[in-house]
């Protein structure tokens, strides 16, 4: 980045870049993907790369819908636009996206908006003839006008209506007859949509390939002509309550072309149900039954002959012996397993699977608390090429055990240690794992900066760390990080009470920390936080909870520097009403949560409220809901903004080791 | 007239189609009864009271425009000189009557006595039909003889005013048995006929027993299924039933059963019988007040099925894939609701038309009712029926009615989509009040933009005079009022372009 701008302006009379043909700055301009600013300052350098850039850039995600008439003109080849950070999108913006945008629009996103009515949504179906993608999720307001609205988008592919609770079966009716061209649609949580809705849309879309139909009170009525679909491969049905074993033995066929199929939470299927249900099913290669009835042999071996099955999630079900035994018998090998949180996962069993399943990519095997160094030492045996382990809360395993982990397993990518009993000789063969990008040590209180400094020489690649009450973490050990992992865009120190300001002098180097959390650091003052506003400019979330020592002085450059900041926790911190305000200037924040402040008061906090034009949640006592004025309060609503009111007391801070005593004790 | 040579004619002319004592099929009472329950509920009490005023019955004739067209000149001239009380000119009428009557009696029955010989070399099925229809028309003669014979007696004081307005609903009988213009011919009651009877289908609603309204009840609820459907799955072989075809006149017929006494005509034999109990006391034995009891029923007879007369059409004898009709209630159902112009229209919706009237009726229940709406028009009060209509034909969508915000009847089937629509509905309410003093120009069309999109209620013209109680719930409105001017035209240009994108 930096380099062709020194070219530019370096005091050559002549300008390379008027050598490149547009195509070939375009051809640039493709592999700044990785960070939005890089295009951003791309396209501040001249007017001729304004002018390139503006023609270059698909992707589109403005942040205030205000906007929209300038930048759409700015960019006249938008292809992607995301709103999901305009929590208001009115019927009139929707008609300037549509005018502007008009054919080339493939792909837009509203996610998180709210406001625009059937008639916004009729005009960018009608004159957004391409639109090949709406994310109309959330939309709790959207009725089956709406969705009549969407159907005249003729060519759409993708329709995400996840949550909206208003429309009914004529609504996706609508759709159903009016987007032929459907391949994916995702209808979970539409509590209104039943078995005649998705019954039609299977009958009219025949290409559908993806269908969420989560929590939906469909029966098997409908699941007999869903299952008819020639191109279906992916199906969702988790938590749906009316599809049970006595009508799914109707179905004389399953699907042939069936990849992926999740049925967690269906309390009333159990193994003949889903044998009936995936008969035929023979491509199957992903299925989930989290949530479900025990997996016991019979149900384990009703998936034997899913030759291709690579993806097996269990997480929540009780599981016996026999079930993990027959599961260790299956001819395929396994890719995936989530054994996540479910009960009667011993030693024994986990063995037997892990012996058979050599090619494990990912084991989950969180919340297995009767597991022990036996189960590692199988596990790091046979599957070394196991890229994620998730081994949280396995408390019977041993320190030595993650010696086996580090040495075996070479290739983890993901590993979440997260209250185990890892020591720093643990940490320092894991260090072997040179590709660990995700690394979670919270609550290992035996982990102390010594394993850090082994992780930072090992594991360049971290991306994310969690010391989450690890409280033997000092400056030293993030300094090693800091410096070790420059790729670190997320850290969580909350509650290591060891850290102060030279840890967060260190992380400012980390100039790609997106997400820094502190909470509970007491040590802490505004000066570190100065530095990391300072050094981490794409800082997005920042939780200085408890932080007492950081104040407005702390604030200012925070305001000043950190632009991207999205979402900030100051409850508990001696921020006061000049703080608070100066954030105001920080156009992205959305996300606040303001308790406990002794410094505030509440014309301060009104007007810091009133200042902050884009928030969306905000978290307040609950005495300040009578203390603001009510008609302000209804104005920030108006705009967008949801408020949570908390009436919670202080609690006193615990030891750390108290704290994980008190926090195993409810455990039998 | 011969009559030897028109009977023998008539009869050779009737063995194919059997029309005439279809006619004494009881189950003309189901079929016809649409106006019968009308004409007895509503009138049950002025016959009644007025029986001994002959005169009063007089107008309830011009009432019921189906017996005018029905009958003949000669009927008409009846009416006019109708008899206002009693007269020995018209006892020696009836007397002489009698004596006609059982002359055509014994020359019937020479008719069979010679027939029995040409019969015998024919098949079996014809000689069982000649004989039924012999035998349906000897009794028909009886009756006759009784029933005249009955109006001769003292007792009854009342003279038979009412014409015989029932010349056309025997059929060709009409011709042979009555000679012109016979005052007395209408006390015909073919029901008690034993041709009625050996025409009996199994599935005949047996239920007409002496109870009155009652039982009107029971024959409207039966007729409002549609027996064409239901004998779809009946797989006869064709040969092991008999076909019978009424023509045309006789289907559209609308009474089949008449008073002898005052020419009143009914659908039901039983409602008839009801009303005899008028006429005097005779009539109120339980004998005569008994359903005609079925004393040949022992003798095996043929199933019946019927034929539509008109040509072409899938119920006809002649088509290639003949449906037979199962039972003459079926017959009419079938006629008028295919072939014959849809007369009925529904008073509230002023677009469904019937042909058939218990039809109309059962639409007019669920008028309006219906919330199902398909785009081209169709309404459905079942949700799966519109569903499934929608499945089968191209290009047909549900259509959202315009007034959804109130909540839309898929709605209320779930809790969470109930509670949100309340909501929306009483911001509606809020805001309503708002928009008619800020802005009376809006029509209700705007005004439904208006509700997905509040900016209009958030200019800071209203800010403080708008009441913000009921709006917790309320959607993000934006906060400036440009926005809102812009919003309610477009809204409302939009649900014009809309509305003509459905159609």
């Amino acid at each position: 980045m930096k380099k062709p701008k020194q070219e530019c302006f370096g005091g050559f009379s002549f300008n390379p870049f008027d050598l490149l043909s547009e195509e070939i700055i375009f051809m640039i301009l493709d592999l700044l993907n990785h960070n939005p600013l890089d295009k951003k300052s791309f396209s501040l350098v001249c007017k001729s790369f304004y002018a390139i850039e503006s023609k270059h850039r698909r992707a589109l995600k403005p942040l205030r819908q205000e906007h929209l008439p300038a930048i759409l003109c700015r960019y006249p080849n938008i292809t992607h636009l995301d709103l999901t950070l305009c929590s208001r999108v009115t019927d009139t913006s929707l008609s300037i996206i549509s005018n502007a945008c008009a054919s080339g629009l493939r792909s837009i996103d509203f996610s998180r908006s709210r406001l625009f009515s059937t008639s916004g949504l009729l005009s960018l179906a009608l004159n957004c003839k391409n639109l090949t993608e709406i994310d109309l999720s959330n939309g709790t307001e959207l009725k089956d006008s709406a969705m009549a609205a969407v159907a005249e988008a003729k060519s759409l592919e993708k329709l995400w209506l996840a949550r909206c609770k208003s429309i009914t079966d004529m609504g996706v009716g609508c759709v159903a007859v009016g987007c032929r061209k459907l391949k994916f649609i995702c209808l979970k949580w539409c509590l209104g949509v039943g078995d005649f809705g998705v019954g039609l849309i299977a009958v009219k879309c025949k290409h559908i390939r993806y269908l969420d139909l989560s929590y939906l009170p469909i029966t098997t009525k409908c699941l007999s002509s869903v299952l008819k679909l020639q191109h279906l491969e992916e199906l969702v049905l988790e938590g749906c309550f009316g599809i049970d074993d006595d009508s799914l033995a109707v179905l004389k066929h399953g699907c042939k072309s069936l990849k992926s199929l999740d049925v967690s939470t269906c309390q009333n299927l159990s193994y003949d149900g889903l044998s009936s249900l995936i008969s035929g099913a023979e491509g199957l290669q992903q299925l989930t039954l989290a949530h479900g009835s025990p997996v016991t042999s019979s149900l384990a071996d009703c998936l034997k002959k899913l030759s291709l099955l690579q993806s097996i999630k269990l997480d929540g079900c009780l599981i016996t012996y026999d079930g993990l035994k027959t599961i260790g018998n299956w001819c395929v090998s396994l890719r995936d397993l989530s054994l996540s949180k479910c009960s009667g996962v011993t030693d024994e069993g986990l063995s037997s699977v892990v012996t058979k399943h050599k090619d494990l990519r990912k084991l989950d095997i969180t919340c297995c608390r009767k597991i022990t160094d036996v189960s590692i030492a199988q596990i790091t045996k046979s599957c070394k090429s196991l890229t994620s382990l998730r081994m949280e809360s396995c408390t019977l395993v041993s320190r030595d055990a993650f010696v086996l982990i580090g040495q075996q397993c070479h290739l983890l990518e993901e590993l979440d240690l997260t209250d185990n009993e890892i020591d720093d000789k643990g940490l320092k063969y894991i260090s072997r794992c040179s590709k660990l990008s995700n690394l979670k040590l919270g609550i290992c209180l035996n982990v102390t900066d010594e394993g850090l400094i082994h992780i930072s020489r090992g594991c360049s690649k971290l991306i994310e760390l969690d010391l989450y009450r690890s409280a033997e973490i000092t400056d030293c050990g993030i300094l090693a990080i800091a410096q070790g992992c420059l790729d670190l865009e997320m850290i969580n120190i909350a509650y290591c009470k060891d850290i102060t300001d030279f840890s967060l002098l260190s992380l400012s180097k980390c100039s790609r920390l997106k997400t820094l959390e502190s909470r509970g650091c007491s040590l802490i003052t505004s000066l570190g936080l100065t530095a990391i506003a300072v050094g981490c400019k794409e800082l997005t979330k920042l939780d200085i909870k408890k932080c007492q020592n950081i104040d407005d002085a702390g604030m200012l450059p925070l305001a000043h520097f950190s632009q991207n900041l999205k979402q900030i926790n100051l409850s508990h911190s001696s921020v006061t009403d000049i703080g608070l305000l100066s954030l105001a200037s920080i156009s992205c924040l959305q996300n606040v949560t303001i308790l406990h402040l002794k410094g505030l008061t509440t014309r301060g906090l009104a007007s810091a409220l009133l200042a902050c034009g884009g928030l969306t949640k905000v978290k307040l006592q609950a005495a300040f809901r009578w203390l603001l004025p009510h008609r302000l309060v209804e104005h920030l609503e108006a705009r967008g903004c949801i408020f949570q009111w908390r009436d919670k007391v202080l609690q006193v801070e615990l030891d750390p080791k108290c704290w994980k005593l008190q926090l195993e004790d409810p455990m039998p | 007239m011969d009559l030897k040579d028109r009977l023998s004619g008539e009869i050779q002319k009737k063995v194919p189609e059997h029309p005439s004592f279809t006619n004494f099929n009881p189950q003309h009472q189901q079929k016809w009864e649409d106006r019968s329950i009308l004409d007895y509920s509503t009138r049950i009490e002025p016959p009644f009271q007025a029986f001994n005023q002959t005169s009063k019955t007089q107008p309830l004739l011009p009432c019921n425009p189906n017996n005018q067209i029905k009958n003949g000149p000669g009927n008409e001239s009846l009416q006019a000189s109708k008899v206002q009380d009693w007269d020995p000119s018209a006892m020696l009428n009836n007397l002489s009557f009698l004596e006609q009557k059982i002359h055509q009696l014994q020359d019937l029955v020479h008719l069979i006595v010679g027939r029995r010989g040409q019969v015998l070399g024919r098949p079996d099925e014809l000689v069982a039909q000649q004989q039924q229809l012999i035998t349906a028309d000897l009794t028909s003669i009886i009756v006759q003889l009784i029933s005249t014979a009955g109006s001769l007696l003292p007792s009854v004081k009342h003279t038979l005013s009412a014409a015989t307005p029932s010349h056309g609903q025997f059929g060709q009988f009409s011709g042979v048995v009555f000679p012109s213009g016979q005052g007395l011919n209408g006390g015909v009651q073919p029901q008690n006929a034993g041709g009625s009877k050996v025409s009996e289908p199994p599935n005949t609603v047996d239920i007409s027993s002496n109870s009155g309204n009652e039982q009107n009840h029971l024959f409207e609820e039966h007729e409002m299924k549609d027996e064409e459907d239901a004998e779809e799955g009946e797989n006869l072989v064709p040969g092991t039933y008999e076909i019978l075809q009424l023509e045309k006149e006789e289907i559209l017929a609308p009474h089949t059963h008449f008073c002898t006494i005052c020419g009143k005509g009914f659908k039901r034999d039983a409602n008839l019988r009801m009303h005899m109990r008028g006429h005097g006391d005779e009539y109120k034995t339980p004998a005569a007040l008994a359903k005609p009891n079925k004393e040949s029923s022992s003798e095996p007879t043929l199933i019946k099925r019927y034929s539509c007369p008109y040509a072409g059409c899938k119920r006809n004898k002649d088509h290639k894939k003949f449906q037979p009709l199962k039972t003459i209630l079926c017959v009419k159902n079938h006629y008028k609701r295919t072939h014959c112009d849809k007369s009925y229209i529904c008073s509230r919706c002023n677009t469904k038309k019937f042909s058939v009237i218990a039809d109309l009726k059962t639409h007019e229940k669920h008028c309006g009712k219906d919330k199902w709406l398909c785009s081209c028009g169709t309404t459905f009060s079942r949700k799966d029926k519109l569903f499934g209509h929608i499945a089968l034909f191209q290009g047909h969508t549900p259509a959202i009615p315009l007034d959804e915000t109130k909540g839309s009847a898929g709605t209320s089937d779930q809790g969470d989509g109930n509670q949100a629509t309340n909501k929306v509905g009483s911001m509606n309410f809020d805001f309503s009040s708002n928009i008619s003093s800020e802005n009376a120009v809006q029509t209700s069309v705007d005004f439904k933009g208006s509700i997905d999109d509040p900016a209009a209620f958030f200019s800071p013209l209203n800010f403080d005079t708008c009441n913000f109680g009921g709006l917790h719930e309320f959607p993000r409105p934006p906060f400036d009022d440009s926005e809102s001017s812009f919003a309610f035209l477009l809204s409302g240009s939009c649900n014009y372009t809309q509305k003509s994108g459905e159609d």
